[in-house]
């Protein structure tokens, strides 16, 4: 966060030299050490919330094969905060309105049921990320000085976490996944068979929409933690990652929200012992995860197709 | 699908399941087809012929209520089109899934059931609920029915054409409708395939009373079947029994230009001379004479 009040607990902390906590590898007392600063817990409470929320909208992202526009709303959260410090507006309001208002220009962007118009969706899309990227530009040129901020902007930052912030993200991750919840079936419908969808009576296009605002709300939700660009290490490598391990919709999500934590508390948890940013940690568990998921997919079909053609040949040698 | 439609009581049964009356249609300012006049009676199964990009996939739309009419009427099920909804099982032409895609068939299958709801399907509430667990039931019958079964739990874009059609048939059956819509269900299927689908089509009418409505481009793997074929052109079109609507002097009246129906020696009929629709979307046949 921008609004860095390094007060408390996290100044101090600051002030002995980042990264000096040092591990003792007690897994308990590790852990312990860490809750004894309540901006870790805040971190904690705030990555948890990002986590869930990022996982459940990434997992419907993912299956839409909206990374896309997921990703362009990221970068649209920059110059969102950037703005926001710039007017002197609260940093939240920032992301959230602008993230929104973004997803609602993706939304009005053709999109044929069919899919027939996704390459003029995408060149909407892609536009608006140059602008926003422009924009980010410019409100740090008009800056000055103040490069250390908008670091944290790209690449995330959770020393300043107040329990005021927690509270307001925790408020914003409720009314998401309530919605979100409210419509998973027939967005379901319409994502996997959108013409049939359509025949049934299911609003397609009115999902498509509620569905990107409510993706920007996540975005926005996820930026304050992890930085614009980083977002997407919650947004799309849990989705990704159980997607490839099953196909079985309720397991999949499921094993999303559970990486998503597990990436968000690895990734807090080590960069809590050592000096570089949040966002790189969570990037690169996550994206461990994936490999590793990749891996036992393809380990798995090798030896299964192993065993097959072992099989004919053992009936031919047995007759 | 042992007794379909005991549920629900219905409203008294038209005669006709499918009647378009005077019907046209304009898509963006242009007339697709006017002066359709179609009746499909209850029960019987009815082939919906054209050439490519008379507006065949157009008409079944109409009749779900999708594209408005622009003069005439259509009655479904008894009701004005779009309002029976939950009696008819639609199939839309050739949707592929992506290879990509992680879900399986059966979920595919299981949305045709519920999912329009809104919400979220509680877990286990399919063990616990007895409503749920007849959906469930539902679901893995019609998976059956159409020979899915080995199949339904792999992921539906890793599965073949065939049978990813045979998934998408047994989603349209999944609430025993009334009415199954079906827009070219043998497409891209081989001639196995085809003979084995049409004749699972076929069942499915026998069998359970559905009405249905297949829009082919040949005629021939459903010919042994049907009871009723509607031939489109741009002016209108002729409904008839096979025997009668089949013919070079009925196709020929209907386009304007000479039409030849010629039957081959194994029974299958070959149309000639059929002229092309004014504007084709799509050119996957470019030949002249085709196989009818
Ligand atoms: N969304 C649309 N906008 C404009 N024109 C359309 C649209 N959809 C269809 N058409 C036109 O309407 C006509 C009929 O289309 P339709 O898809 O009903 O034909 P079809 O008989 O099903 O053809 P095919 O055998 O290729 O499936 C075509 O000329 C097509 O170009
Ligand atoms: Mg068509």
């Amino acid at each position: 966060m921008v609004s860095a009040d390094l007060a408390g607990a996290a100044g101090r902390w600051l002030a002995s030299a980042p990264g000096s906590a040092v591990p003792t590898w007690n897994l308990v007392s590790d852990i312990r050490q860490m809750l004894m600063f309540p901006f870790m817990v805040h971190a904690l409470r705030a990555g948890t919330i990002v986590a869930v929320t990022a996982g459940a909208l990434g997992w419907f992202m993912v299956l839409r094969r909206q990374s896309f526009a997921g990703h362009t709303l990221a970068i649209v959260s920059f110059p969102g905060a950037a703005g926001a410090i710039l007017l002197g507006v609260s940093v939240s309001i920032g992301y959230f309105a602008v993230t929104i208002a973004a997803a609602l220009v993706i939304a009005a962007a053709p999109r044929s049921i069919g899919g027939r118009a996704r390459s003029s969706e995408s060149a909407i899309i892609g536009t608006v990320q140059a602008f926003a990227l422009a924009c980010g530009a410019l409100f740090v040129s008009l800056f000055g000085g103040f490069l250390n901020g908008v670091t944290d902007l790209l690449f995330g930052s959770f020393l300043g976490i107040s329990s005021g912030q927690v509270l307001v993200l925790l408020a914003a991750a409720v009314v998401t996944l309530a919605l979100l919840a409210l419509i998973a079936r027939p967005l379901f419908f319409a994502t996997v068979d959108p013409d049939v969808a359509a025949a049934r009576g299911v609003p397609v296009r009115l999902l498509s929409a509620v569905f990107l605002v409510l993706l920007g709300c996540a975005t926005a939700e996820v930026s304050q933690i992890t930085g614009a660009l980083l977002v997407f290490a919650l947004l799309v490598m849990p989705a990704a990652t159980a997607q490839r391990l099953t196909a079985r919709p309720a397991l999949s999500f499921t094993l999303t929200i559970a990486i998503a934590l597990a990436t968000a508390w690895l990734g807090l948890g080590v960069a809590f012992f050592s000096a570089y940013p949040v966002g790189f940690y969570i990037t690169t568990f996550g994206f461990a995860g994936f490999v590793l998921a990749s891996a036992w997919r393809e380990g798995g079909r090798l030896v299964r197709r192993r065993a097959r053609r072992r099989t004919p040949s053992a009936v031919v040698a047995a007759p | 699908m042992r007794e379909p439609r005991h549920s629900d009581p219905d409203p008294p049964r038209p005669a006709d399941a499918v009647r378009f009356e005077h019907a046209a249609v304009q898509v963006g300012g242009r007339t697709i087809w006017s002066d359709v006049n179609i009746s499909v009676p209850s029960g019987e199964f009815c082939a919906v012929l054209g050439p490519n990009g008379v507006g065949k996939s157009t008409l079944v739309k109409a009749a779900l209520g999708l594209v408005p009419l622009s003069a005439g009427s259509v009655t479904v099920l008894g009701q004005p089109a779009g309002q029976s909804g939950r009696r008819i099982g639609y199939l839309p032409q050739r949707r592929s899934f992506d290879p990509g895609l992680r879900v399986r068939g059966i979920d595919v299958v299981r949305l045709g059931s519920d999912g329009e709801r809104w919400g979220v399907p509680l877990p286990f509430a399919d063990r616990l609920l007895p409503s749920r667990r007849a959906a469930r039931e539902r679901v893995a019958e019609a998976i059956e029915v159409v020979g899915a079964t080995a199949f339904a739990g792999r992921p539906i874009g890793q599965v073949s054409g065939g049978e990813q059609q045979r998934l998408l048939i047994a989603q349209a059956l999944v609430r025993r409708p009334s009415l199954l819509v079906l827009d070219e269900p043998l497409d891209s299927l081989d001639l196995p395939s085809q003979t084995a689908v049409a004749a699972l089509i076929a069942r499915i009418c026998r069998e359970h009373g559905v009405t249905v409505m297949l829009v082919a481009h040949d005629v021939n793997p459903i010919l042994p079947y049907l009871n009723r074929v509607a031939y489109l052109a741009r002016g209108g079109a002729v409904c008839g029994t096979p025997a009668e609507v089949i013919t070079s002097p009925t196709l020929t009246a209907l386009y304007g230009t000479p039409v030849e129906v010629l039957r081959a020696s194994d029974g299958r009929l070959v149309v000639v001379g059929e002229p092309e629709a004014p504007a084709r979307h799509t050119d996957r046949h470019g030949d002249q004479a085709r196989p009818w």
